[in-house]
């Protein structure tokens, strides 16, 4: 009963923001629930709840390991939002509100999808529930922002759908009944039909990856990211693309089951090595600081791809991977928000000294940038050590290679841009428009405690985690 | 028992031509509607008719010939644009474009397996002609609703595809009606953001007489 109020607390709580009559007042239900679901993740974390095997949702080890990883991030986003909206009480928040709110029941619904059709349904709503907040600021480039993101996502998710009903249409020709339930996919396993699980694999992974942004489908995110507001970067970023990575997880098992785990293995190391390398190019010729944080997250989905691929530790690392990714990219979004609202710009062209203008969101970037360029004793150092062990481990040292390398590009990328405008002489302009703005504790302290998060990851995992994401591995890989 | 069916998704592989030579708006709006609707008609002649069929039928029908086209003349009306279609490939390359996919879709469907019961049926090549005429609309045409028509055609094959999953498992069916809901949400986020702006002008034309 616990996992089911995950998904109806929020979504509840969706259709009161839209009733709710005032624009001042509403906001506070964005921290409220957030706290509450955060509160239930973690209760279901240390006790888990036990999984009807044939149940269409449940708070399986899968959605244990990953869920509650989301709902911290949407509580940060959330404490902050609250005083965003505050700043920005020139728009109504009505939809903004009611939507983030659906959005958060509809991760935790996908999260815990256990059925093929589930599955789509909530990635499909996500995608459409997403669609105004990227738009929240209204101006004609929010708006061709928007465009492309419907135009790519739309696209993505109608490849997965098509790749669900090829996987469907592969569980009848090995004599199923129509139960398109993962567990009951996996339990026919080699009665799979081999040509449709692969034509189901392309286009799934073409789909879903869409959505988590792995290149080359990732042309949606540099506009997404840049024009919507920070939180809204944080959970598309933190949330939405985990949700995607899961579910080609779970589809992953089903490839895994049928026998062509090696085809699908490979096909991810492939794809998320590309995403490394093009993250990293675009990295290093990008001067706008927002889209740099688009290409920085593709690099990340090319980590948790070549995680998912490499099976075993890798994936265990991946999962790690996405509680990092979360906490660093979240913070991050928050305090470059926080520098665009000052700074009233957002290329390194126009901006710079931020050191003095906003002193304490300048620090909280350089640090952000320290923890999602791998630095120890961030998480996100300890994780892609661990997959880059998987990829020596299992043999392939020319994934290594070109993981090191891009890493090492992306990292020169992301410091030429945030030194740039977080040294040298304020602009005059800034210095005004920086006396609208002050760093209030309401935009410095969720960003900072999501940093301290991934610091504590890093330092100090609890065991509890890391028997969530093995219990994970295990549910993925039963055989290993 | 195939030949209803087949007609029909013959007539929709012709239409998906008649939708790549159309140079103006309201015909290609026009041929995605017919195109719904003959869709629509299908699953109502297969073998077996039962409740979740004739579900899948109705709304889809209502969805993609009445609800969307009537969205997308009024985002027409509201957005005000121009009806020709400025296409980025020209009419009679996107039309062979159409017909080697219509026939690499004949080609391609011989080699997949099918169930005995779908071997008689044109409804994957059908699909994939479908879907390669949508991606062929949303890269190669400009203008925003000719895009989202675009997308309602690909859309149209996706659904072709499902109806071989109708009887055995309904449910995955109805959700893919949903993927209409995207189409209309493309053309209600064209209509809003026209109105949203409007009135953005006018606010901001007024705080600047208050400042004054």
């Amino acid at each position: 009963m616990r996992e089911l109020l995950l998904i109806a607390i929020p979504l509840l709580a969706a259709c009161l923001a839209a009733v709710w009559p005032g624009d001042r007042t509403r906001p506070w239900l964005l921290p409220a629930t957030g706290l509450v679901h955060s509160a239930l993740a973690f209760w279901l974390l240390i006790v888990p709840p036990q999984v009807a095997p044939g149940a269409w949702v449940g708070f399986d080890p899968l959605a244990r390991a990953v869920l509650p990883a989301v709902s911290l991030l949407f509580l940060a986003c959330a404490t902050y939002g609250f005083t965003y909206l505050r700043l920005r009480a020139e728009r109504r928040n009505r939809v903004f509100v009611a939507l983030m709110l659906a959005a958060l029941g509809l991760m935790s619904l996908a999260h815990q999808a256990r059925h093929l059709g589930v599955l789509w349904i909530a990635t499909e709503g996500l995608t459409l529930t997403t669609v105004p907040l990227i738009h929240f600021n209204g101006t004609p480039r929010a708006f061709e922002a928007t465009w492309k993101y419907l135009l790519v996502g739309g696209t993505g998710i109608a490849l997965s759908l098509l790749g669900s009903f090829c996987l469907g249409y592969a569980s009848l020709q090995g004599g199923g009944v129509g139960n398109l339930t993962f567990a009951a996919l996996i339990a026919q396993g080699a009665g799979l039909s081999r040509v449709w699980v692969l034509i189901a694999w392309v286009l799934i992974l073409a789909g879903y990856g869409t959505k988590m942004g792995l290149a080359p489908m990732h042309t949606w995110k540099p506009d997404a990211y840049g024009e919507a507001p920070g939180i809204v970067g944080a959970m598309l970023a933190g949330g939405v693309t985990t949700v995607a990575f899961t579910a080609i997880l779970r589809v992953r098992a089903v490839v895994d089951a049928a026998g062509e785990g090696a085809t699908a293995g490979r096909t991810l190391v492939a794809i998320g090595l590309f995403s490394m390398v093009v993250a990293a190019l675009f990295l290093l010729a990008t001067r706008d600081f927002k889209r740099m944080l688009a290409y920085s997250s593709v690099e990340q989905m090319g980590i948790l791809s070549i995680g998912a691929g490499l099976g075993g530790i890798g994936t265990w690392a991946a999962l790690f991977h996405v509680w990092n990714n979360s906490m660093a990219k979240g913070s991050l979004f928050l305090s470059t928000g926080n520098i665009r609202r000052i700074a009233g710009a957002r290329t390194v062209d126009k901006v710079s000294g931020m050191a003095f203008l906003a002193p304490r969101s300048a620090a909280l970037f350089v640090a952000g940038l320290f923890a999602i360029a791998a630095c120890p004793p961030f998480g996100l150092f300890f994780s892609e050590i661990l997959v880059l062990k998987a990829a020596i481990g299992g043999g392939h040292r020319a994934v290594a290679a070109v993981f090191l390398g891009s890493a090492l590009f992306a990292f020169f990328g992301l410091t030429r841009l945030v030194f740039a405008i977080v040294n040298g002489r304020p602009r005059t302009a800034a210095k005004i428009a920086g006396r609208r703005f002050r760093e209030t504790a309401g935009v410095t302290v969720p960003p900072l405690i999501l940093l301290g998060i991934s610091l504590w990851l890093g330092l100090a995992a609890p065991a509890v985690l890391h028997e969530a994401w093995t219990a994970a591995v295990t549910q993925l890989f039963p055989a290993q | 028992m195939n030949e209803i069916p087949n007609l029909l998704v013959g007539i929709a592989m012709g239409l998906n031509l008649l939708a790549l030579a159309s140079g103006r708006l309201p015909s290609l709006i026009r041929v995605a509607a017919v195109q719904g609707v003959v869709l629509g008609l299908i699953p109502l002649v297969m073998e077996r008719v039962d409740w979740p069929v004739v579900l899948v039928a109705v709304l889809s029908t209502a969805l993609k010939g009445v609800v969307i086209p009537g969205l997308l003349r009024r985002a027409m009306r509201v957005a005000n644009i121009d009806r020709d279609l400025a296409p980025l490939i020209g009419f009679i390359p996107s039309l062979l474009l159409g017909a080697a996919g219509a026939i690499a879709a004949v080609a391609l469907a011989r080699l997949v397996p099918l169930l005995p019961e779908h071997r008689g049926l044109l409804l994957v090549p059908g699909s994939l002609a479908s879907i390669l005429t949508g991606f062929v609309l949303l890269t190669c045409r400009s203008k925003a609703i000719s895009q989202v028509c675009g997308y309602l055609i690909l859309d149209n094959g996706i659904y072709l595809f499902g109806l071989l999953l109708i009887h055995a498992v309904p449910f995955m069916v109805e959700a893919g009606i949903l993927l209409d809901l995207t189409v209309a949400v493309f053309v209600i986020g064209i209509i809003v953001d026209r109105i949203q702006r409007a009135f953005d002008s006018l606010d901001t034309r007024k705080l600047t007489a208050l400042r004054e």
